[in-house]
């Protein structure tokens, strides 16, 4: 486990010619790219390019077919067993269903992660967990049961519980999956609110263009045809000067692409 | 093309529209051939034969195939598969296929169905049909269902012994739960079930033992085969059926859920979590389960007794006493141990093991028990020969 030569002082997270596969079936291969502290890192891309599959490499969930993840310049999966679990201390996620626990209510998930890391005692366990309910705006909902709730409020509790120990990096898979427009918006601004008032680096996997376009500072767009990155920057630079017509086809839901190269099917009539 | 009235649209036809499906072939000098289809082609209505089409595309093949239904009164996806049979029929033997006189709503839906070329990259082939190639993978996925239960074993031995040592990770409440689930709430269909077995056990040696006049040798036979055997054995079966197969749904849901992972990225070991928990309740609870299964045997075969072969109840009582040692006892009860550790290895494996689809908790929960009965089957078989050879 050597620190990463090319890692400035800044890259918080690094990816190091990383390879995915599912047996020998690759998803995705060679990425490089790092994470600034501090910043809202979007991960972009269509579906069934692998954004969820690479969030798994990033949690430790999933061990990568070739290269590495650096955390603060430690490999994680280099590491030995206790390390790697330190390292994952510093991190909380929130699952695309939110994945509470359903047989413990609400105060109960966001405690357990206390629980297990802490020495507090169960008094002062309950008051931080209440605190990030409320955080959350779920003040008043303690003793639920996760399926008591609605999808918005079940991702708010699941942001409560990555957030139970006040982790470095939080990671979101599909945040606005499921969303109506509006609890979407709320959640984007919830993110936004975590990095300028906790100065958490934050990781986003995301198709919606709206939360990209929100959120982020910096991006990476995995294409699952060429099976690598196409395309790196702040989404904003992106729309104005990429010319990957399939990075301004997403980012412009298509009305580049069909603007430019007009009826793509000049067999009409025919079968 | 047709107009509007003429049902050009997918789904309820006029009132007056039910014509039976039928189509007509043509073929003029130029080598063009017309295909016209009218009536009501839907799922639900008797198709015409498409034979003569065939033939027709067939011998003397033409160069252009015209497909036309200026009298088509309703269709469906029916419709789209036969013309899409005609016309990869038509492709295949280089013919030009002419839609242009199709219903609108037919056209587009057929370029939509070819828009997006099949992709043949996949990796995934249709099953490969010959026995030599199932066997193969069958006993791969032996040897794989092997190295797993070797994983999971190691995985909960360590777990276990970090609970010896005093540092359990479970909460409290969660054990007691389990205890419960396992245990009290097991004891209705344990009483039945033992009560029953002492009755047909009684039953089934009473009748032999009359014809020697040995009525009150029903006590050992009940006595000695509900302690030694079958108060374990039908527990164990019970308790598979309700604890494991709950617990494999249990974990296998979880998994589906995203749950297990939410545990594992947080640094929580779901083996100190989930697993350890459920085998403590088994394990503590399947001796006392056994030992009631064993009592309420021996009743049941009292019952028979007393009731059907004249035999007092102190006499049976006198009898069971005198045959059934505490050894007895002390041999279905490490079987019941053994039998609650077997079945809450199952149950934990295969809910790990679970795949990401509600089929697959099916699966689980059936795999689990199914499991459990061959586990507990070889572990019986063994551990009565060895008592049998220690002469215990």
């Amino acid at each position: 486990m050597q620190p990463n030569p090319d890692l400035g002082e800044t890259a918080y997270i690094a990816v190091r010619d990383l390879t995915m596969a599912f047996a020998d079936r690759v998803i995705q291969r060679d990425l490089n790219f790092a994470v600034r502290r501090g910043e809202i890192f979007v991960v972009m891309g269509g579906s069934g390019c692998g954004k969820s599959t690479l969030l798994r490499h990033l949690l430790g969930l999933q061990q990568p077919a070739k290269g590495a993840v650096f955390y603060a310049a430690r490999s994680l999966w280099e590491s030995p067993p206790s390390e790697r679990a330190a390292i994952l201390r510093k991190t909380g996620v929130l699952f695309q269903s939110g994945a509470l626990w359903s047989s413990m209510t609400l105060v109960e998930n966001v405690a357990l992660p206390l629980g297990q890391f802490t020495d507090l005692p169960p008094g002062e366990i309950e008051a931080i967990a209440r605190l990030k309910l409320a955080l959350v705006g779920l003040a008043g909902f303690e003793e639920y049961y996760p399926a008591e709730l609605s999808g918005g409020m079940q991702k708010r509790a699941g942001l409560a519980r990555a957030m139970a120990l006040d982790p470095d990096i939080l990671f979101f898979d599909e945040p606005s999956a499921g969303l109506d427009p509006l609890s979407a918006k709320r959640l984007d601004d919830l993110i936004l609110s975590l990095r300028d008032n906790l100065g958490a680096t934050i990781v986003v996997v995301t198709h919606e263009l709206a939360s990209i376009f929100a959120i982020a500072d910096n991006s990476i767009f995995l294409d699952a045809e060429s099976q690598t990155i196409i395309a790196t920057g702040n989404p904003r630079d992106l729309l104005a000067d990429s010319t990957d017509v399939r990075v301004r086809e997403f980012l412009t839901r298509g009305r580049h692409y069909r603007g430019d190269r007009g009826p793509d099917r000049a067999d009409e009539g025919r079968v | 093309m047709a107009s509007p009235n003429d049902g050009q649209q997918p789904g309820f036809p006029a009132e007056s529209a039910a014509h039976a499906p039928f189509v007509d072939v043509r073929r003029d000098a130029s080598g063009r051939l017309a295909v016209s289809f009218g009536g009501d082609w839907r799922i639900g209505s008797a198709l015409p034969d498409l034979t003569p089409v065939h033939a027709a595309l067939s011998d003397k093949t033409p160069q252009i195939l015209v497909l036309a239904a200026p009298r088509l009164s309703a269709w469906d996806s029916r419709f789209l598969t036969q013309l899409m049979g005609l016309a990869d029929l038509a492709e295949s033997r280089g013919i030009t296929v002419d839609t242009a006189q199709l219903p609108r709503g037919v056209c587009s839906l057929l370029q939509l169905a070819h828009a997006v070329p099949e992709r043949m990259d996949t990796g995934r082939e249709p099953d490969d049909p010959s026995w030599l190639a199932a066997v193969g993978r069958w006993s791969q996925w032996l040897v794989q269902d092997f190295r797993d239960l070797l994983a999971f074993v190691g995985e909960a031995t360590l777990s276990m012994g970090s609970v010896v040592v005093g540092k359990a990770r479970f909460r409290r409440v969660d054990l007691l739960r389990l205890m419960q689930d396992c245990g009290a709430m097991a004891l209705p269909i344990v009483s039945l079930i033992s009560l029953l077995v002492g009755l047909i056990l009684a039953f089934v040696g009473a009748v032999q033992l009359q014809m020697f006049g040995a009525q009150v040798y029903i006590a050992d036979l009940v006595g000695l085969g509900m302690t030694r055997e079958m108060g374990a054995l039908m527990t164990a079966v019970i308790v598979s059926g309700r604890s494991g197969a709950a617990f494999a749904a249990q974990l296998g849901t979880m998994n589906v859920n995203q749950e297990i992972d939410a545990f594992k990225a947080m640094g929580i070991s779901t083996f100190d979590f989930l697993v350890v928990p459920r085998l403590l309740a088994l394990i503590s609870m399947m001796p006392i389960l056994c030992l009631y299964a064993m009592l309420m045997g021996i009743i049941g075969g009292a019952i028979v007794a007393v009731a059907f072969f004249d035999i007092s109840v102190s006499e049976y009582i006198t009898e069971t006493l005198r045959v059934v040692q505490m050894r007895h006892f002390l041999i279905g009860l490490f079987k019941g141990l053994v039998f609650g550790v077997l079945v809450g290895t199952a149950g934990c494996l295969r809910g790990m093991q679970c795949g990401r689809s509600a089929s697959a908790v099916g699966d689980a929960a059936t795999s689990a028990v199914v499991t459990s009965i061959v586990f507990i089957v070889v572990a019986d078989s063994v551990l009565t020969l060895v008592f049998n050879r220690l002469r215990l």
